[in-house]
């Protein structure tokens, strides 16, 4: 009787342990098949003209040119605006208001927003950006961004902060350094790498984000520049960025949708070209984070 | 520092320093508040973007909400050209989509997990706990297109006829699985959502199941349990809230996901019985929609459709939340 139940469990366990192999196999087997599927066709329209030309209307040929640029002028400018709010806002949490009520309140709220629908951020902007100036412009697809760089950088930077030993903090108060200073120039400093992950991961996060740009950036087949003349002869052009402007995301989901062959290749070729720029975003920041010196 | 000053000195020096030594701390409190208000605005800040985003949607929504009212969550007409809209295949396909997202992710998410915890070999577990980390990065959009140019092909030429005739004869799984293989439908989009949150719910639940003390698992094995006991029967309840905590962040993930369902959904607004049909959610619909929107009602309909959304993953989120503190708590993890 005994060595029937023996014999019971050793098959359940067995049965068990397979299905979750038989798991594992295919979760991995299902994303190794995306990335295959993801290089073989992004493969075929890559070559140099994606980076040199402009996006083609249906029907023609061009490249990817604009909307690379347009996403790395959204993305640089909304981790500018939106980290020294994030890091500031994790020191807060971090140092001062440890267990203020205050602190409870936007832990909870951070948390929230970290993995809020990113196309109500977007509809958000869209209220407060677009509807009241009548148009769609490169800076309310920056402003959404960078409400989405906020919360990553909140939380890391708190998570960070709360690695670094008391202790520290202690030895430079007991010297009779100011607070602030502690902070800027001992806690800030034995975090930094931790920080700058935060930073890393929050770019690869909005690196793809598509949903928040749909009707705040907008799209644009060309370039739109704006014009800045100093003195007679001399005249300096900039991205205009109140006009819309195109992002490599925006740009996949329409001409994935679109009716050309020509353009589902290209399409997948920024695929590609996001993918890479993530995960090689995701790798620096691992590497950052394991060189953190604790 | 003031050491070394001659006797002579010592009235002149001593009114100096004071007189410095009171200006540097007045600078430096003054530094200190400044700094300190600093990072409180920003603390606020991030209040202040939540009650936003609320606020504006309100805003928004308001004219759709006082032209249809509650009726709006359960009517299905939306129809743009008489401006009668109701939200229900919207909400509906938004629910049905990350259930079934959720049903067929949380058991293989947690497989993965056990498998890397107990059954990996140590060479491999790095590497592929690795890989499952990164690939829970990779945006949606790339699910999206693969979704839409890869998966619903073969699926509308494989899968589909084959469960259609597999259920064709069974009471209720009929009208599930019937009609026409389209290949793009509210099953696909489940499917695409799953295969996204699976690495997420995978990497949650390896972390959860790593704050098991190995006392336990080696007490349990010491008494003889097999690991699919010491899985089932000492880690999975001691970590229980985290996992679920875990599924329900991955739940919130899959209710406002956009861009990989647009793409697979079909973006139809009717129910219907049958999964395999097109249908639409409520993300895609704004996303789909929005910017061609025109008319008194159309846009404010879509903007209550988003608040609806916030409303409900509003509410998964902050249940997620309670329950992976709950766990942190617990375990000691004094460090939140």
């Amino acid at each position: 009787m005994n060595r029937a139940l023996y014999t019971r469990r050793r098959v359940r366990n067995t049965i068990f342990l397979t299905l979750s192999v038989a798991a594992a196999v295919f979760g991995i087997a299902w994303l190794a098949l995306i990335l295959y599927s993801l290089v073989t066709q992004g493969i075929q329209a890559l070559s140099l003209n994606v980076f040199t030309e402009m996006t083609p209307a249906q029907g023609s040929s061009g490249g990817l040119s604009n909307a690379i640029a347009g996403s790395l002028i959204m993305s640089t400018l909304a981790v500018i605006i939106g980290t020294p709010i994030g890091i500031f806002g994790g020191t807060y949490l971090a140092e001062y208001g440890r267990h203020s009520g205050l602190s409870v309140i936007v832990r909870f709220i951070n948390d929230i927003l970290l993995s809020a629908p990113s196309i109500l951020i977007g509809l958000f902007v869209y209220q407060i950006a677009v509807a009241p100036m009548h148009g769609f412009s490169a800076w309310a697809g920056v402003l959404a961004l960078s409400v989405i760089v906020i919360p990553v950088v909140v939380r890391t930077t708190e998570n960070m902060l709360l690695l670094v030993p008391n202790t520290l903090r202690e030895a430079a108060a007991a010297l009779g350094t100011p607070r602030s200073h502690v902070i800027r120039t001992v806690t800030w400093r034995a975090a930094r790498a931790g920080i700058v992950t935060g930073v890393l991961l929050a770019v690869a996060r909005i690196s793809g984000e598509t949903a928040p740009l749909l009707f705040t950036a907008l799209g644009n087949l060309g370039w739109s520049n704006d014009t800045l003349s100093i003195g007679k002869n001399l005249s300096i052009s900039y991205p205009a960025m109140d006009a819309p402007m195109a992002s490599l995301p925006k740009v996949i989901f329409d001409f994935a949708g679109s009716a050309d062959d020509g353009l589902h290749k290209l399409a997948w070729t920024g695929a590609l070209i996001i993918t890479f720029a993530v995960l090689t975003l995701s790798i620096v920041a691992r590497v950052f984070e394991s060189q953190r010196e604790l | 520092m003031y050491g070394c000053n001659p006797m002579v000195n010592m009235d002149l020096s001593e009114t100096v320093a004071a007189t410095s030594r009171d200006a540097t701390l007045r600078r430096f409190t003054l530094g200190d508040r400044r700094f300190r208000l600093m990072t409180q605005l920003a603390a606020f800040l991030v209040v202040a973007i939540f009650a936003g985003i609320i606020v504006t949607l309100y805003i928004g929504a308001a004219p759709a909400i006082k032209a249809f009212g509650w009726d709006f969550l359960v009517t299905s007409t939306w129809n743009p050209v008489t401006e009668k809209f109701g939200a229900f295949p919207l909400i509906y396909g938004t629910l049905v989509t990350s259930a079934l997202a959720m049903i067929v992710a949380v058991p293989v998410g947690i497989g993965i997990a056990i498998f890397l915890t107990e059954l990996c070999p140590r060479q491999l577990k790095r590497p592929i706990g690795i890989a499952v980390e990164l690939l829970a990065g990779i945006p949606s959009i790339i699910y999206g297109i693969w979704g839409f140019f890869i998966f619903a092909p073969f699926f509308q030429s494989t899968v589909e006829p084959w469960l259609i005739s597999i259920f064709a004869n069974i009471p209720v799984l009929e009208d599930m699985f019937a009609g026409p293989p389209y290949g793009i439908g509210i099953f696909t989009a489940a499917l695409i959502l799953s295969i996204m949150i699976l690495p997420f719910i995978s990497a949650v639940t390896r972390d959860v199941f790593a704050t098991v003390p190995p006392i336990l698992k080696e007490a349990a094995y010491g008494l003889g349990c097999t690991t699919w006991e010491v899985m089932w029967r000492i880690v999975l309840p001691y970590s229980r809230s985290g996992v679920v905590g875990g599924a329900m962040l991955a739940l919130g993930r899959a209710l406002g996901e956009t861009m990989a369902v647009t793409f697979v959904v079909g973006n139809a607004h009717h129910i219907n019985m049958s999964l395999l049909a097109p249908g639409t959610t409520i993300s895609a619909a704004i996303a789909n929609e929005f910017s061609e929107a025109l008319g008194e009602l159309y846009i404010p309909s879509l903007i209550y459709a988003g608040l609806i959304l916030f409303f409900i993953t509003f509410l998964v989120l902050a249940a997620a939340q309670l329950m992976l503190r709950s766990l942190d708590r617990r375990s000691g993890g004094g460090s939140k």
